[in-house]
């Protein structure tokens, strides 16, 4: 048979797409259940860290996440601009969808972390690093002020510099700062790593990675004021 | 069945092994050096890739093995890509549904294999030119070759880098400065040019035993 000829180039790499289009299409339903399974769990794990929980694990890492999960985490629902609760699904709401809609129309999830007696408020955020989408949880105290504790994730910023931002060394940082300054919305401000007095409002950055350290303020910046009008809510009750 | 080959026959044997001195990809035809320095700070991940280029290489060589004579000349290239990617997808697509943890730390670099050149390359020198049962023993073994640099380069990455193998604790939490000690893990090792120089170290060695490498 002739392999060279224009007719046969073309069917064959006709085929050969359709055989392995069919096999990878398969395969990505086949395995489509464990991997959304393993990505609710590590979602689950972001969120019990942003309240210092499911640091050490033990046992059967799912079994434990989901028990854990249960414990603390007490309620989840939808906020809209106006700060109202309205009907949802906080959990697999996708922040990133959010985010492209006017703000009037963003529903926004929070989840609420119960501990013995603390009552803790936690709040995805999500931005853009330096290469890709970096995000993660905010917990806060209830006057809805204080920050508790954080838990950050990146697709791709570099390893060993801006990827720090993924470690508790950076995101304990933030621990006891606060949202609001003479009852106006600041947020947190990364600063370069020593070039200013820490305050209340102000932590290091990670040197040597100084655009993706001011992408976590802006992110916290941007996607909490989201909040502006349930942190109002709160503080008039 | 006299006529057939034995799949451990001493040819194939040749064949698995040539790539663990003689052949080695990395040491001595220095390909897939990139993989190499980036996953190589821990045993783990290093063991994760390891497997998967040996299953993508073998995997590969097989396939285009078993169509050699149907491929047309002109599109060969993209067939071999389409081949290999596809074996690359389904590889990283097993290791998010098995081993969520391990491939979010390979992240880039399980889809990156198939512009590992030990895979192109195995498939144009030999599997287009040789029945399946070679190019598959060719592909394993220079997929392992390829993984057992990777091991070592990471077992000494991971000891002096992190002290500790597998995560687990080797060099003693007394020994360290901070808790009165005289040790301190060498944080250069975590870098990516000291894989680097742990690689030049190996050629090194290996060159110095195997006088036949030596140029005239």
């Amino acid at each position: 048979m002739n392999t060279n000829k224009n007719s046969y180039t073309l069917i064959y790499s006709t085929i050969m797409v359709i055989i392995v289009a069919a096999a990878l299409a398969f395969a990505a339903d086949a395995l489509k259940n464990p991997i959304n399974k393993n990505r609710e769990i590590e979602k689950k794990m972001n969120i019990l860290m942003s309240v210092g929980k499911a640091l050490e694990i033990s046992g059967e890492k799912n079994l434990f996440i989901e028990s854990e999960y249960k414990k603390y985490i007490k309620e989840e629902f939808l906020v809209n601009a106006k700060g109202e609760r309205i009907q949802g699904d906080a959990f697999n709401t996708d922040l990133k969808k959010e985010y492209a809609k006017p703000e009037q129309e963003r529903k926004l999830p929070v989840f609420v972390c119960i501990d013995k007696d603390i009552k803790l408020y936690i709040l995805p955020v999500r931005g853009k690093g330096l290469w890709g989408a970096i995000w993660g949880y905010v917990s806060l105290k209830d006057d809805l002020n204080t920050i508790y504790g954080t838990n950050f994730d990146h697709a791709s910023e570099t390893p060993g510099l801006g990827a720090q931002i993924a470690t508790r060394n950076f995101q304990e940082r933030f621990s006891g700062k606060k949202l609001f300054k003479n009852s106006a919305f600041v947020s947190v401000q990364v600063i370069k790593e020593g070039s200013a007095a820490l305050d209340d409002y102000k932590v290091d950055g990670i040197s040597g990675s100084t655009i993706t350290s001011k992408a976590v303020g802006k992110m916290m910046l941007e996607s909490l004021s989201n909040y502006r009008a349930f942190f109002g809510k709160f503080s008039n009750q | 069945m006299s006529q057939k080959e034995h799949f451990f026959s001493a040819k194939n044997r040749k064949l698995f092994t040539d790539p663990f001195n003689n052949g080695n990809p990395i040491t001595v035809l220095v390909l897939g050096i990139c993989s190499a320095l980036a996953v190589t700070v821990k045993l783990q991940p290093a063991i994760v890739m390891a497997i998967s280029v040996t299953v993508v290489t073998g995997c590969s060589s097989l396939i285009i093995s078993l169509i050699r004579k149907t491929i047309p000349t002109r599109i060969r290239i993209i067939v071999q890509l389409v081949v290999v990617a596809a074996l690359v997808i389904l590889v990283d697509q097993i290791l998010k549904a098995c081993a969520y943890e391990i491939s979010k730390q390979l992240s880039v670099f399980v889809g990156l294999i198939i512009t590992n050149c030990i895979i192109m390359g195995r498939i144009e020198a030999f599997a287009l030119g040789n029945k399946p049962t070679p190019s598959l023993v060719d592909g394993l073994g220079n997929g392992a070759a390829y993984g057992a640099i990777l091991v070592i380069v990471a077992f000494v990455r991971e000891l002096f880098g992190s002290g500790s193998l597998f995560d687990i604790r080797i060099i003693p939490e007394s020994w360290y400065v901070k808790n009165g000690g005289f040790y301190e893990n060498n944080g250069l090792i975590i870098l990516p040019p000291m894989a680097l120089i742990i690689l030049g170290i190996i050629i090194w060695v290996h060159r110095s035993f195997n006088k036949s490498l030596h140029e005239k």
